[in-house]
């Protein structure tokens, strides 16, 4: 592994570790900012630069800014919580089998970047090709994402307005509507 | 961590805000309309557009970004995203095209450039949906009361009266 990518996921697995590790939740929520901006910087290693901005966007900024937010809310630090030995021991083996199993998993995908992969030879030939003549647009994700695939973003557009809505019933927000259902906006 | 109101008198904080909020507004632009050129699209303008709001909000207050965008301003431009990419998708079919076939929308454009269009309007349509979404959420969780009544009474993170931008 080159050996930038080697510290950013050297950092990358201190930084998580901190996080469960840590009771001060203020400082566990902008650890995980640090850590999906880490993450993002291994995407821009691997030439997902479209992944790499969600992540740098949604991770590091306005999930942080959504944690601070509900931590606003309640206290600062994490109840100490008496636990049985079991309590204690079960989740990290839990853990711990998943990530071998998904290790396990790897071993049979074959090497990073390498041409001969099925997934390269199945679609995206196609793709690459044709995208300059029907398109008309230099970047290819966004020529598969909006136009190839148009109907999965525009399921993907509706799912986020449904999580948006769902939130504004669920959470309500600055006490705006009132019983006699007409808002007190437009201040 | 500090209250909101020793935040608002940080100087240093201020002034950084109010030199970088209208460049990440700008960049989140160049993210949405560069985007069939460069890395980027609807979704991260959107996102991007909106965290560049929330910074504002953050520093100088919500009342302050409420006088901006109103909460039923969000809540209307998360429907009238969705039904501008919709809208691309029946546009396409009326001028004889499959749904959200942009190919079709050649007869608005002197050239071959119905499929670029389609791909200009459907991300704009994302990015609104994208960035009133966030918006609205934001709303969501600073309009929450430990209490939990949803009456605005200690107002939670950057969600205090007054203050203000001016």
């Amino acid at each position: 592994m080159p050996p930038v990518e080697l510290l950013l996921m050297l950092l990358l697995l201190a930084t998580v570790i901190v996080v469960a590790r840590l009771k001060d939740l203020f400082a566990a929520a902008m650890l995980t900012g640090i850590a999906s901006l880490l993450a993002a910087g291994l995407f821009v290693l691997m030439d997902a630069v479209d992944v790499a901005f969600t992540e740098a966007a949604v991770g590091a900024g306005i999930s942080t800014v959504l944690f601070l937010g509900a931590l606003s809310l309640t206290s600062r630090r994490e109840k100490q919580q008496e636990r049985t030995r079991i309590l204690q021991i079960l989740p990290i083996l839990i853990v711990v089998a998943t990530g071998a199993a998904l290790i396990y998993g790897t071993w049979d995908m074959p090497a990073y970047g390498d041409p001969d992969a099925v997934i390269h030879h199945h679609l995206a030939p196609d793709l690459i090709a044709e995208t300059e003549n029907k398109i008309h647009i230099p970047n290819i994700v966004t020529a598969i994402l909006a136009s190839f695939r148009g109907y999965d973003t525009l399921g993907e557009v509706v799912v986020i307005f449904t999580a948006g809505v769902g939130v504004a019933l669920l959470l309500g927000g600055l006490g705006l509507r009132r019983s006699d259902g007409r808002g007190e906006e437009e201040s | 961590m500090r209250p909101p109101s020793r935040v608002r008198e940080m100087p240093i904080l201020r002034v950084v805000a109010r030199a970088l909020v209208p460049v990440i507004l700008l960049f989140g632009l160049y993210v949405q309309f560069h985007g069939d050129f460069g890395p980027g699209g609807g979704f991260q303008a959107g996102v991007i557009f909106a965290a560049g709001l929330i910074i504002f909000a953050l520093t100088f207050g919500v009342e302050a970004l409420r006088q901006v965008v109103s909460v039923v301003l969000t809540e209307r431009l998360m429907a009238a995203g969705v039904l501008l990419y919709g809208a691309v998708g029946v546009l396409a079919m009326f001028l004889g095209g499959e749904f959200l076939n942009y190919t079709a929308l050649d007869p608005l454009t002197t050239g071959h450039h119905g499929q670029h269009l389609g791909i200009i309007a459907i991300e704009l349509g994302v990015g609104i949906a994208v960035a009133a979404t966030i918006m609205r959420v934001y709303y969501a969780f600073v309009g929450r009361r430990p209490n939990g009544d949803g009456e605005p009474r200690e107002p939670a993170l950057g969600a205090e009266q007054g203050g203000g931008a001016s």
